[in-house]
Order: structure tokens, then C-alpha cells, then sequence
């Protein structure tokens, strides 16, 4: 398993360079002229032609690509905000928290409703249960975000004043935003897990195990939910990427100081830097969870680990 | 009833409800398993042998499949009537049942001994640790190397897996062992010493042993009793000699007649000209009357009784009644 690990980590090296080249390239192409955001409409040619030779942006398209990597991987920089002058890191290390707290509990949010709806309708498939499941299932996937997090908004914080509306700083804050992302999450796995689980239920090991004598709620989950489990894990590490997507809107009607809203901000004031490290930075989050999401597979599927090693 | 009857299925019919419409998959099956003999159960594919076994563990698919009538007594005790908690205890432990496919049979996600020892620590073991020595135990014995007991099912050959369903079936020395076509999907090779084991096995632990088979050779090695099924029934029953010898159905000659020396021959089933019924139909008259050289316009119309036409030896078939000795 450790090998497997290790392996995969070794992978993840050409994937990040990559990352780092098309985020950088996708910048650098942008049209636009940087030194016009900080010195203003005001500013006189040769004031921004200084400034311009001064952020290396009359360099060719290999030296500062080098420069690039360079500040990033040894010094952790990402540059400065044109906007505010202050280095990108930091701003981003300080939107981070809200956006992973939100995700990572509207994942959790999602795969435990989810797997909840998934297995009772598999259970009893074409059953009330079933079709009342798959019903919510359906609502949930189809409801869009911004429109689910204003009616939460309106029942929880206007009308029955439990949570507050927006802002960020204590967990009553997460939950609105989260269970918003994560609805059609749960959606998705729900109906992922009720497949799954369909198919599983009618395989040959599960009548072995029933020929043993042993309970049906065991038989259903230490045989069947273990076997059903590994495709839901796949859904659920997709998911997580589309929560880092969502968190764009989910983020501004909430007014979460998180990424999305970080970025969303930094387009429409063409803070190029800022906008380039939030890119990289949900790139690399991905990966990592796309790196989690093989590691649990391989821990629950023992033919992937053995394909490894 | 016969002391030395261990189980008897009585009248068991049982169908399929699916979207296509109703399989009627068993129809009034009977038949008899004396203490530590081994009965052969042969049919064509399709003939409902699987659904009869899954029927005595009480395993059949839900809500799909629905028992229409009939019993299956484990010495006297109507299983069908049975508690699901009286089932879970005798499932396992009292009938065991090897399954026809060793490489879908098998949790892909389980190590092998955890499988044994999960059928252990329900009937026989005390602790986790007790039911792991065992599975260990009953693992050596049907083969598997002691190195290889913490693997995975994905590591093993199809060979060994079938080895690994034997150890689960015989890890509680269980009374009635069904094994459903345990040799089917095996190599030729294979197939002969994993048969070889379940004899050895099946003396060793003075089972009684319901053998599903389309290989007439098995039939000729293992049966003391033979069942031959068509459609859902049970349309010759008897011991080897009467099959073997004396055979009366026009099927069960059909099946048997054909081979010359079952003793060096090993052979599958010869198909017999002609298609299995369309079980989705309920045939009026016998079954087998579509495809028999001898059916008369009364075959058409009238279903046949089963006739004992010399004891222990049953058939069903128009040409024999008034032949029986006794009439059922
Ligand atoms: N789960 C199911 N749903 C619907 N029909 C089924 C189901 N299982 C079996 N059947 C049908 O019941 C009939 C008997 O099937 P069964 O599996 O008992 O046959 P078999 O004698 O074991 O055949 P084989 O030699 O191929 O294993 C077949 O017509 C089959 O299509
Ligand atoms: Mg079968």
C-alpha cells in the first residue's frame, strides 16, 4: 500500500508541472495591459514602460515562465496583486480555509445523505421508499445552487432566524453554504449508490454469503456496500472538483470571503497575478484529491492495489 | 417417515416474476435424499436445477421469485415454513451449498480466509481467533497453501477458488452439501481433482451430497441416485442401476442411451433433437411431448403423474401408468 502510495505521489509530478505551464500560458496570452490596472488611466507611457521593464513583463515568454517556477517552487511567491500590491500567497492562503472548510463538509454532507438514500432504495428497490428517495434524489440534482441558497437563506436565517445569512467565521456560517453545494452531490450519489449497490445485491458472492448462514443487514453491508462502495468513491472525488467550481456562486450569494469570490472579484478587476494563483491553486487541490480518491480506491478495491505493485 | 431419509422436496413449485412476464421455473418437483448418498440432479440448462437448490437453502432472489407450493423437509422440519432466524441457522452449518461459478462466487474484496472464517464464526467458532485457526485448518485441507490464505480471490486460479468454496461449504461439517455444477466452469484437468476432492471430502465428513450436473461422466462417477429434470420437473427418478440400466423416460434414454460405456466416455449431455419448452409458457399436457418420438394425442392433453414403476424407481411419463405398483 505504502508502495502504491508512493507511487502515486511520483505521478503527481508531471501533472503539477503541467498544471503550472497551462495556467501561466493561459495568462500570458490574455490580452490586457497590467501596468494601465496599477498606475491608473492617468499614468504617462513611459511611467508604465518603467514599470513594465521593472515586473519583467517585457521579457520573452520562456524567461519569465522560468522566473515563474522559480518564485513559486522555491520561494512559495506567486507574485503581487496588481490591485493591492499585496503578495498573492497570502491573500489566497487567507480565502483558502473558508473554501476547503465548505467543501470538505458538503462532501461529507453529501456522501453520507447520499449513501443514506442510495442504499434504503436499493434495499427495497420499487418500493415507496425507493421511489420517494430517488424523488428527492431528482430534486436535489436538479435544484440550481443559487436559487437553494437564497430559500435556505429566506426559511433558516429570515423567517426562523436559527443561521446567519451570510458571512464566515463560525461553523453555524458553514452550514447554509454547504448543505447548498452539497444537494446536488447527494443527488448524484444517491443515485450512484443505488446502482451500485442494485448490481452488487444481485451478485454470486452475495448469495455465498447468505448460503453461510449469515444475517441480510450483514450480508448487505460488510459484503454488499463494500463492493458497491468503490465506484461511489469516484463520484464522490468528481464531486468534490465541482464543489471547488461551485464555491464561485455559492460563495458570492452567501458573501463567503473564500476562493471563488477571491477570483470572481480578481476577473472583473483584471488582477491578473491574483486570478493565475487562485487558477493554480484549485488545480492543485485537485489533483490532491483526485490523488486521495485512488488511494481510498485502492484500499477498498485490493485487485487496483495489486495492479500497482 | 424413512429413518434414512434426510431430506425430501415435495411437491415444490416455484416461478420467476420479471418484466417479461412469469417463468415458471419449477412445477411440482419431488424427490428423496438418503443419509450420506449422493444424489445426482441432471438437466439440460435452464431445467430450474439452481432454482430447486436455491430453493432448499431458501436463497432465492427477492421479490422476484415466489414458492408456489410445496415442502422441503430436512428430517421432517418444513424449511419453507421456517423463521428466517431458524434458516440462518441451518444455512451454513446444517446445508451447505457450492456454487457454479468459483470466479463470481467469491467476495472480491475479502481476503479468503476471512471468508471461511466468516461462515465459522457463525455456527462453530467461539471467538474471531478460534474461527481463524480453523479456517486455516479446513483451508490446508482442501489444498490451499498456508502462505496463500491471507490473499485475495483475484490471486487465485479458478481452480483454487472452487477449492476455497468447498472449505467454506464443508468449514461446519454440514449434513446436505449441494454442489451446483462445482466443475463447469474448470479446466478439464482441474475439474477431475477437484471432484475427486469433494469425494474424498463427502466420505471423510458422511454428508449426504445433491450433485447438479450436466456431465453425464460425474453422474457415472459420484451418483447413488439419480434425478433427471426437464422443465421444472422431475421426470425419471431412481438409483444408479435403474438409470443406469433400465431407464424408462424418453428423455432420461435420450440423455444416457446415447453414450456407449459411461465407464470410459465422459461426455456431456447429447442434445436431443428439438428445443427446451418456453418456460414462460405453462405447457398443457407433458412437457417433453413436443420433442418426444413416442408421444400419442393424449400427451398433448393430459399431464403425467408420477409412477413408481418398480420400487424407488419413478417416472413420469404417460406410457407408464397402470405399470406403477402403487398409484401417488
Ligand atoms: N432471477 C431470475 N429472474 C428470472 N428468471 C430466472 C431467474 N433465475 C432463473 N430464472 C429462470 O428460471 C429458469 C430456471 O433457471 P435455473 O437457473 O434454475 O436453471 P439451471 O437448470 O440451473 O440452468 P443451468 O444449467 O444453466 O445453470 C430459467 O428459465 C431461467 O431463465
Ligand atoms: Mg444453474
Amino acid at each position: 500500500m505504502l508502495k502504491f502510495i508512493a507511487k502515486r505521489l511520483l505521478m503527481m509530478i508531471p501533472v503539477m508541472a503541467g498544471v503550472i505551464v497551462i495556467v501561466f500560458s493561459m495568462m500570458y496570452i490574455t490580452p490586457g495591459d497590467p501596468t494601465m490596472i496599477i498606475l491608473g488611466e492617468t499614468s504617462t507611457e513611459e511611467e508604465r514602460e518603467a514599470l513594465r521593464e521593472d515586473l519583467g513583463l517585457n521579457d520573452g515568454y520562456f524567461k519569465r515562465l522560468g522566473d515563474f517556477c522559480y518564485n513559486l517552487i522555491f520561494k512559495l511567491d506567486l507574485g503581487d496583486s496588481y490591485v493591492t500590491g499585496q503578495p498573492v500567497m497570502d491573500t489566497i492562503k487567507a480565502r483558502l480555509p473558508a473554501t476547503a472548510t465548505m467543501a470538505v463538509v458538503s462532501v461529507a454532507f453529501a456522501v453520507i445523505l447520499g449513501m443514506i438514500l442510495g442504499i434504503v432504495s436499493a434495499v427495497k428497490p420499487y418500493t415507496l421508499l425507493d421511489n420517494v428517495s430517488m424523488t428527492l434524489a431528482l430534486v436535489g440534482v436538479s435544484m440550481p445552487n443559487f436559487w437553494q441558497g437564497l430559500l435556505l437563506m429566506l426559511l433558516f436565517s429570515v423567517k426562523l432566524g436559527w443561521l446567519p445569512a451570510t458571512g464566515y467565521g463560525t461553523w453555524k456560517h458553514i452550514i447554509l453554504p454547504a448543505i447548498t453545494v452539497g444537494t446536488s452531490s447527494a443527488g448524484i450519489i444517491a443515485r450512484m449508490t443505488r446502482s451500485s449497490m442494485l448490481e452488487v445485491i444481485n451478485a454470486d458472492y452475495i448469495n455465498t454469503a447468505r448460503a453461510k448462514g449469515q444475517k441480510e443487514i450483514i450480508v448487505v453491508i460488510r459484503h454488499g456496500l463494500r463492493n458497491a462502495l468503490i465506484p461511489v468513491i469516484t463520484t464522490a472525488g468528481l464531486q468534490f472538483g465541482a464543489m471547488l467550481g461551485g464555491a464561485v456562486l455559492t460563495e458570492t450569494v452567501f458573501a463567503m470571503p473564500g476562493l471563488g469570490k477571491l477570483m470572481v472579484d480578481s476577473v472583473s478587476g483584471r488582477d491578473y497575478t491574483v486570478v493565475q494563483g487562485g487558477v493554480l491553486v484549485i488545480a492543485i487541490m485537485f489533483s490532491l484529491v483526485n490523488l486521495l480518491v485512488d488511494i481510498l480506491y485502492a484500499y477498498a478495491d485490493p485487485r487496483v492495489r495489486s495492479s500497482y505493485s | 417417515m424413512d429413518q434414512n431419509v434426510i431430506l425430501e422436496v415435495k411437491n415444490l413449485s416455484l416461478n420467476y416474476v420479471t418484466d417479461d412476464g412469469t417463468v415458471y421455473a419449477v412445477n411440482d418437483l419431488n424427490f428423496v435424499l438418503h443419509k450420506g448418498s449422493t444424489l445426482c440432479l441432471v438437466g439440460e440448462t435452464g431445467a430450474g436445477k439452481t432454482s430447486t437448490a436455491k430453493a432448499i437453502m431458501g436463497i432465492l432472489p427477492h421479490p422476484q421469485s415466489k414458492i408456489l407450493s410445496g415442502e422441503v423437509l430436512l428430517e421432517g422440519e418444513d424449511l419453507l415454513k421456517a423463521s428466517k432466524k431458524r434458516m440462518q441457522s441451518v444455512r451454513g452449518s446444517k446445508i451447505s451449498m457450492i456454487f457454479q461459478d468459483p470466479m463470481t462466487s467469491l467476495n472480491p474484496v475479502m481476503r479468503v480466509s476471512d471468508q471461511v472464517a466468516e461462515v465459522l464464526r457463525l455456527h462453530k467458532a467461539k471467538s474471531r481467533i478460534e474461527a481463524a485457526k480453523m479456517a486455516k485448518e479446513v483451508l490446508l485441507q482442501v489444498g490451499i497453501k498456508e502462505d496463500r490464505i491471507t490473499e485475495y480471490p483475484h490471486q487465485f486460479s479458478g481452480g483454487m477458488r472452487q477449492r476455497v468454496g468447498i472449505a467454506m461449504a464443508l468449514a461446519c461439517s454440514p449434513e446436505i452439501l449441494i454442489a451446483d455444477e462445482p466443475t463447469t466452469a474448470l479446466d478439464v484437468t482441474i475439474q477431475a481433482q477437484v471432484l475427486e476432492l469433494m469425494k474424498e471430502l463427502k466420505k471423510q465428513y458422511e454428508m449426504a451430497m445433491i450433485m447438479i450436473t450436466h456431465d453425464l461422466g460425474i453422474v457415472a462417477d459420484v451418483c447413488d441416485y439419480v434425478a433427471v429434470m426437464y422443465a421444472g420437473s422431475i421426470v425419471e427418478y431412481g438409483d444408479r442401476r435403474h438409470i443406469f440400466t433400465n431407464a424408462k423416460h424418453p428423455y432420461t434414454i435420450g440423455l444416457f442411451g446415447c453414450i456407449p460405456d459411461l465407464s470410459i466416455e465422459q461426455e456431456e449431455l447429447i442434445p436431443i433433437k428439438g428445443m427446451t419448452p418456453d418456460p414462460s409458457k405453462k405447457p398443457k399436457g407433458c412437457a417433453f411431448a413436443p420433442r418426444c418420438a413416442y408421444a400419442t394425442e393424449q400427451c398433448f392433453q393430459e399431464t403425467p403423474g408420477n409412477y413408481e414403476i418398480e420400487p424407488g424407481h419413478w417416472v413420469r411419463c404417460l406410457q407408464f401408468r397402470g405399470e406403477d405398483t402403487e398409484n401417488v
